[in-house]
């Protein structure tokens, strides 16, 4: 028998404001198992009558002793998400238990290169590959969709990410000036610009809203790719 | 209870019973699956039943649509939280398509084009618990969410309803599919909030 996930008291250390609307919760949770890039962990508040509501979240960081991230977006009509984005402080607690999901994770000891395909808040679990890769020879490849500059996570350490990581940034709203491809959603070329040759059998990761997500898997597909070694993680406007 | 979140308020309470624990209510309908969505051309369908004594029943589309029909109206239930009340369907009762069906076996093994599979025990599918559906709400059923055909088991979590269905083998063992060998509850009852293994 697999022991029950139990909820574990996580404290937050710090906060870090990515955007205007989303932000990184440090978390301290006593006795955390680990976790592999890519899973997730539920979150569960509870109010002073009793009420609770729950949450899925994906792990920001790498594994990290007991250091659990986790990088919230704000959702407009949301129940939990506006809490944690704009009331938790640093010294409060929440509950948490976790990590779930054995299927949307790197495993460091795999060797085809790693293609990761984020639009908007889904490079959050690709920035937990991209963190746990450490010093391994695997190449990575991000493609990361965003509606516009402001809405980049992560902006100072995805500029210095170390050899091995190439990063290219479509935006889908509002380019840069300096961006060298017009704004717009992901195309077919842009997956044969910055994306590996189906030749090359790379693991592949998307994450995104779900339009994103199936627009993605049909270019992978059209292109060659084979459809067992794509990966997916859908989100809906619902959820936060 | 669990530690009390500082002003945490949460939405206003309904206290629907309809609502297992846990969960709470959307009115659209998220999409989620661990890979691209297939697409199965209508042409090349078909829909089998193999026992574990080695018979197999088939179905083509033609054939399938021949069978009696039902329009079951359910609530759905997410392992990922959400919950949708009052879905409609139209499709082909377990019942039916078991009905010359003679096996022993006490579990299944759903498996879809593209791949995917998911276990439960042979008698959550009977008795006017499951059926195969391809229409959603007066529409044909969209491939992002198991069209052209998907089983829809609806007391049990969303994953157990396997999108873009291809058949069911009837087993003597247990077989944990998909999700189930990836850290989910074997069995999965929302209303004992069976999400994880362990759970």
């Amino acid at each position: 028998m697999i022991k029950r996930l139990t909820w574990r008291v996580a404290t937050v250390t710090e906060i870090r404001q990515e955007t205007p609307t989303a932000r990184t919760l440090v978390l301290d949770v006593p006795g955390w198992p680990g976790h592999l890039p890519g899973q997730h962990v539920d979150v569960k508040l509870t109010a002073d009558d009793g009420y609770s509501a729950q949450r899925s979240y994906s792990v920001a960081n790498g594994v990290d002793g007991e250091r659990v991230e986790l990088t919230v977006q704000q959702v407009g009509d949301g129940e939990v998400s506006p809490y944690l984005t704009e009331v938790l402080a640093a010294g409060d607690q929440i509950e948490l238990r976790g990590p779930v999901g054995g299927w949307f994770v790197w495993r460091p000891h795999s060797s085809p290169p790693v293609l990761l395909i984020g639009g908007g808040s889904g490079i959050v679990p690709l920035m937990a590959m991209i963190r746990s890769r450490g010093k391994s020879d695997t190449p990575f490849r991000l493609l990361y969709s965003l509606r516009d500059p402001g809405q980049l996570f992560y902006a100072r350490e995805l500029e210095k990410v170390t050899a091995g990581v190439e990063v290219a940034y479509l935006y889908t709203r509002t380019a840069p000036p300096d961006a060298g491809r017009a704004a717009g959603r992901i195309r077919a070329a842009d997956l044969v610009a910055y994306g590996w040759p189906p030749e090359t059998a790379p693991d592949v990761f998307v994450c995104g809203p779900t339009g994103f997500v199936e627009a993605t898997a049909d270019l992978l597909i059209d292109l060659g790719h084979d459809p067992a070694k794509i990966k997916t993680e859908r989100f809906g406007p619902t959820g936060g | 209870m669990g530690i009390i979140s500082r002003a945490f308020q949460g939405r206003p309470r309904d206290h629907d019973e309809k609502l297992p624990p846990g969960q709470y209510l959307v009115h659209d309908f998220p999409v989620l699956s661990a890979g691209p969505t297939p697409r199965v051309p209508l042409d090349r369908w078909e829909f089998a039943i193999d026992t574990a004594e080695g018979e197999v029943h088939r179905w083509s589309w033609q054939e399938f649509l021949a069978l009696p029909q039902e329009t079951p109206t359910v609530d759905l239930h997410c392992v990922t939280k959400w919950s949708k009340f009052g879905t409609e369907w139209r499709g082909v009762s377990l019942d039916v398509l078991m009905e010359d069906v003679e096996s022993a076996a006490e579990y299944a093994l759903a498996y879809s084009y593209g791949g995917y599979t998911t276990n439960l025990p042979l008698e959550d599918l009977l008795d006017g618990k499951a059926w195969i559906v391809y229409e959603y709400d007066g529409e044909e059923l969209a491939p992002a969410h198991g069209g052209p055909a998907r089983l829809l088991v609806p007391h049990l979590y969303l994953w157990k309803s396997a999108k873009w269905i291809k058949g069911i083998r009837l087993l003597n063992e247990d077989w944990p599919g998909f999700w189930e060998t990836a850290g989910y509850h074997n069995y999965g009852d929302p209303w004992r909030e069976q999400r994880y293994q362990g759970d």
